[in-house]
Formats: C-alpha cells, structure tokens, sequence
C-alpha cells in the first residue's frame, strides 16, 4: 500500500461559492480518510474565513458559462443573490452544511487553516478580521514548509 | 471476500477487513476490532458512537460520514477525531462491523 496519500494542502483563491465549496469538500474528506489536511487562504479564498463575509459568500452568475444564463440576465441586481439562495437551499437538501459551519467542522477535524500574508496586506486585513479557527498569517514560504513531503491543490 | 476469525467465530469481511454481514457482529467482537485498529479501551463515548453506526446502518442502509455522526450521535466532531484518531467514520465502521460509509460530506 504505497499508493496512498498522506497529506494534501490546499489553496483556496477564489472568494465565491463555487470556487469555496470544492477545496473545503476536499480538506474536510481528506480527513475523514485520515489524510493530514491544510487550507491556506490567498487573495479572494480569504473571504471563506473572514468573520463578517464568511456567511455572504455567493455564486458568481457572470462569466460563469455553467450557470447557463445570458451574460445580461446574470447581471441583473439580486441574480446572485438569488441563484445563491437556490443553490444554498438544494446543497441543505443533501446536508451539505453552509460554509461557516463546514469552515469550523473542518478546524475541528484537525485541518490546519492559514492565510496568505502578502494578500492580508494587500487588502488591509488583519488577524481580528477572520475567525479564531484561523492558526496564523503566514509567508508563501512557511506555506511550502508546511506542505513539504505532501500533496499541493491550487483551487 | 475473506473469512476472518474474530472472538472466536468465524465472519466474512472485504479485503479492506469491512464486515459484509454486520448481522455476523456481536459487542464481544469489538475489542478486538478496537486493537486491530490501534483503539485502546473502549469506553462509554466510543460504544455510543459505534451503537449510533449500527442504528444508522440499519436504518439507511449506509453508515453515516463524520458530519452526521458529529451531529446526530450526541459526539462532536472534535471528540470523534479524539475517539478514532485518523479516520472517525472508518475506523468506527470498522469496530462496529458495518461498511465502510460512503459519503462526500
């Protein structure tokens, strides 16, 4: 059994709904197969775990061919938050939990949960600005080591 | 398939040791299942875990993933990763001799 996995981290860069959604399904079933899991949050990613827009997080209906809606029609006012509240309400059906609650689940898995200095910087954050489950603001290079002998996914 | 010896009695399981009869399961097979899987004592918080797996598999036909089990066993997430180190929804499947659960959440 040489061919398993032991260790994946994560990068979450995409700050709506569907870009959230994948890397956090991936972290939190990395650790129910009791692989080793981190998420590190850089630039838009950092909304996931931003304590005020954490619960806002929506799905982007322009320039989003799969939503299969007319670029015009997506960018109507309300069509986000509205296609948001459908999907939310489909993803309850099927217990997929929404992202505050699932970003906490994950911390209390294990999964180590970082974000990207250079974009804490870059927009004026700081550490009050993301919930306690956050373990520190850290360095593309601290990233690499803590990723070192494991698996890297770019989200 | 493969026939394991367990507490003395004979069981059928897969080649990942997943009971594929969990009806061939009786509470003095878990401790030993609990050593094969690095558990130490099972106690009081591990037993309620491994009783909510079986009702569960019994009910729905699939064991249920760690996001149900931290909120319907009474368990929170953080104490079943204390319980079964590594993988909580495995391992108990494993203890509580049902299959492995299948689930994405």
């Amino acid at each position: 059994m040489s061919d398993t996995i032991e260790k994946v981290s994560i990068i979450v860069s995409k700050g709506s709904l569907e870009g959230i959604y994948p890397a956090l399904i991936m972290a939190n079933g990395a650790r129910a197969e009791g692989i080793d899991a981190n998420l590190f949050f850089t630039f838009f990613g950092l909304d996931a775990i931003h304590k005020k827009r954490f619960e806002h997080i929506k799905v982007a209906t322009v320039g989003n061919p799969g939503m299969h809606m007319a670029t015009l029609v997506g960018g109507l006012p309300g069509m986000s938050a509205l296609a948001t509240h459908m999907l939310e309400k489909k993803m309850d059906e099927f217990d997929i939990p929404p992202i505050p609650e699932f970003v906490e689940m994950i911390a209390d898995t294990g999964a180590g949960m970082y974000a990207c200095k250079a974009s804490v910087d870059l927009f004026g954050l700081s550490e009050d600005d993301f919930i306690e489950q956050v373990g520190s603001i850290i360095t593309v290079g601290e990233f690499y080591e803590i990723a070192a002998g494991g698996e890297i996914i770019f989200t | 398939m493969t026939t394991t010896t367990i507490a003395g009695v004979a069981v059928d399981t897969n080649d990942e040791g997943f009971f594929t009869d969990p009806t061939q399961w009786t509470e003095e097979m878990a401790p030993e299942l609990a050593a094969a899987a690095d558990i130490g004592q099972l106690t009081d918080r591990h037993w309620q875990v491994l009783h909510f797996m079986r009702d569960e598999y019994f009910e729905k036909g699939t064991g249920p993933t760690v996001r149900l089990l931290g909120k319907a066993s009474g368990v929170s997430v953080k104490e079943l990763y204390q319980l079964f180190p590594k993988a909580p929804a495995k391992t108990a499947a494993r203890i509580a001799g049902i299959p492995k659960p299948r689930g994405c959440i």
